[in-house]
């Protein structure tokens, strides 16, 4: 990489210490440098669906990305902050969207009610499921993970329960697409800002330690299995959200809301948003969901088209987009002799 | 009786299965989750060889097997290498890799029921008044064939003792000149010959489909972690008792429980043995 006699120094930019890490700020331009990657990535957000006001099937992918951006960022949280690599995202999404489907079509619950229940119902029962399995780690907890949707999909299709293969129809859409499209995007930003104000607060201290070294956590005498359970759950809950909006968005919740898509998808965003930055696997999913939208004509081709790039990242540049945007952002670089 | 013998039939399948998995994960410490999907690589290579060149059948499957052991090694060599150490990373590729050869299959049309395999011998035989095809026979004596094979390549030959060598203690077989790498490619290499050499095997007795390779990536866990994984002898043991426990399960209560039980199965020893019944390396403080 660099050449003999000389490296590459990483210094902190003064303004990022005193914006980030003291919260003196002392003028207008500092408060600019503060506020404005935020404020781009609001209004940004929030502008879609107004930029999209004449394409009908491009409002619809807003809320697919958002859903996606939604998986991605607990992904995120559960892997890179508590430790638990989730291969099975889709698990929370069938979860969340079979729930409300009773709810709401079986019992005849508005959607107002049905979604925030369903919310709360799935993130306890994928909590309770997972429960005992939070004591593994690493792959063994992924190669758990994986089995969960796959366990749900075909205890589904052996009872023929829930509709069996056909799944549960007629479900209430929304009453218009201004209110289904500004929903799910406030929501996601609530979540992305409620988990990065999370992750910096004790309790998201404690999650890292868990990651990092949970026997010193243990040591601390805190229990490991229950922040794991609390991140189980956080992370859940978003999932099962995501879901039950999903299947109102589509009227419909059947066994292809366990398919790898929902899996697959939030990790290779991440991946190439940039893992531990949440903010990251927000626009992961933003760059990869409308790319795969426009593949749709390919079939599963595009499913292979985000395997090889999430691989290719995994080999070439696992540090992902957004820390090294917040590394040139924050940092600046010079050549010192060694 | 019957109950016996497919339970057999089936214990011995999914240890083929199995092989392959537990081989590079004992060696190299790398989850292979792109298992399943060189499983039905090897499986659909036979058949393009087969069908498409019109090369008779057992040098297909000669080819399909250097094939996949060949794409095992690249896969190895260009990815693995790179990531080694990083276990979410291994994870995440592998089945990223896994999930792209199965749906670019899918992509490329290799779906339906219109894939398969001749069997190496057509007919059957009665024994005790059970009806048995020659072809699961065949899976009998291949795979204690293949299982003794393997036993005496890893304890006889130079090449099996290095790699037991790098499995056992890898600081001190590098110290004997072995080099980690090209053992670790070398596992994997030799690990999706043997994905592929269960396929050839087992594939003749169905169709080759696309979900195929989830579910033989599903078996192949599930065997690894009830025997524990890195374990071969436990492996062996722990596919007779998913295979028995699956053929009872299809026997008296649903065949669509065959998968269940083998998700059971992981949940329920990760859950109360992480270590895995027979799983003799001393990792637990690392898994749990």
């Amino acid at each position: 990489m660099a050449e003999e006699g000389r490296r590459k120094e990483r210094i902190d930019r003064g303004i990022k210490i005193r914006t980030s890490g003291l919260y003196a700020i002392s003028g207008w331009p500092e408060l600019f440098y503060l506020i404005f990657p935020r404020f781009i990535l609001i209004a940004g957000i929030l502008s879609l669906p107004l930029v999209f006001s004449f394409a009908p099937y491009w409002r619809r992918v807003v809320c697919i990305v958002c859903i996606y951006a939604m998986l991605s960022i607990a992904f995120d949280f559960l892997a890179n902050f508590v430790g638990l690599i989730n291969l099975g995202s889709s698990f929370f999404i069938g979860l969340g969207g079979y729930l409300t489907a009773i709810l709401n079509a079986q019992w005849g619950l508005p959607p107002v009610l049905s979604i925030p229940i369903a919310t709360v119902a799935g993130a306890v029962i994928s909590t309770i499921l997972l429960l005992p399995c939070l004591p593994l780690r690493g792959i063994y907890f992924a190669i758990v993970s994986l089995m969960f949707p796959l366990i749900f999909e075909k205890l589904i299709q052996a009872f023929n329960i829930l509709g069996g293969t056909n799944g549960i129809v007629g479900l209430d859409g929304f009453s218009n697409a201004w209110w289904e499209g500004y929903t799910i995007i406030v929501v996601t930003l609530i979540v992305l800002f409620g988990l990065r104000r999370l992750v910096n607060e004790d309790v998201g201290l404690v999650l890292r330690g868990v990651k990092d070294n949970d026997q010193a956590v243990k040591a601390s005498g805190i229990s490991v299995t229950f922040c794991k359970a609390l991140a189980v759950f956080i992370a859940s809950g978003i999932g099962c959200f995501a879901g039950a909006f999903l299947s109102h968005l589509y009227m419909w919740a059947g066994l292809s809301l366990f398919a790898l898509d929902f899996s697959i998808m939030p990790i290779a965003a991440t991946v190439i948003g940039g893992g531990g930055t949440l903010v990251g696997a927000l626009i992961g999913s933003f760059i990869l969901v409308p790319l795969s939208e426009l593949l749709r004509s390919f079939g599963t081709l595009r499913v292979v088209f985000y395997s090889l790039v999430l691989t290719a990242f995994i080999i070439f540049k696992s540090e992902g987009i957004m820390v090294y945007a917040q590394r040139k952002y924050h940092q600046f670089e010079r050549w010192v002799k060694v | 009786m019957e109950i016996l013998f497919y339970g057999i039939i089936n214990s011995i399948s999914l240890a083929l299965m199995a092989l392959g998995f537990t081989l590079v994960y004992g060696i190299s410490r790398v989850p292979n989750f792109a298992h399943g999907a060189l499983y039905v690589f090897a499986g659909f290579l036979t058949w393009i060889i087969l069908n498409k060149l019109g090369l008779p059948y057992p040098l297909a499957i000669l080819l399909a097997l250097i094939c996949s052991a060949l794409l095992g090694a690249v896969i190895s060599m260009g990815v693995l290498v790179r990531i080694r150490g990083m276990e979410m990373s291994e994870v995440i590729a592998t089945y990223a890799l896994g999930v792209a050869i199965l749906e670019g299959f899918r992509w490329a049309g290799f779906k339906g029921m219109t894939y398969t395999l001749p069997p190496f011998f057509k007919g059957s035989v009665q024994i005790l008044g059970v009806p048995i095809d020659y072809q699961r026979i065949m899976v009998v004596v291949l795979g204690v064939a293949v299982l003794a094979a393997l036993w005496l390549f890893t304890r006889l030959t130079r090449m099996g003792l290095a790699l037991r060598g790098i499995a056992q203690d890898e600081r001190a077989a590098m110290m004997l000149g072995i080099d980690s790498d090209f053992a670790a490619t070398i596992a994997m290499g030799i690990g999706c010959a043997l994905a592929g050499l269960a396929a050839v095997i087992l594939l003749p007795l169905g169709n080759i489909v696309i979900e195929a390779g989830y579910n033989v990536l599903i078996f192949a866990i599930a065997v690894c972690v009830v025997g524990g994984l890195g374990s071969w002898g436990g492996a062996v043991i722990a596919s007779f008792v998913i295979g028995f426990a699956q053929i009872l399960t299809v026997a008296y209560i649903r065949p669509q429980f065959q998968m269940v039980v083998a998700l059971l199965a992981i949940l329920v020893t990760l859950i109360i043995r992480p270590s895995g019944f027979f799983g003799r390396q001393k990792e637990l403080e690392e898994r749990v």
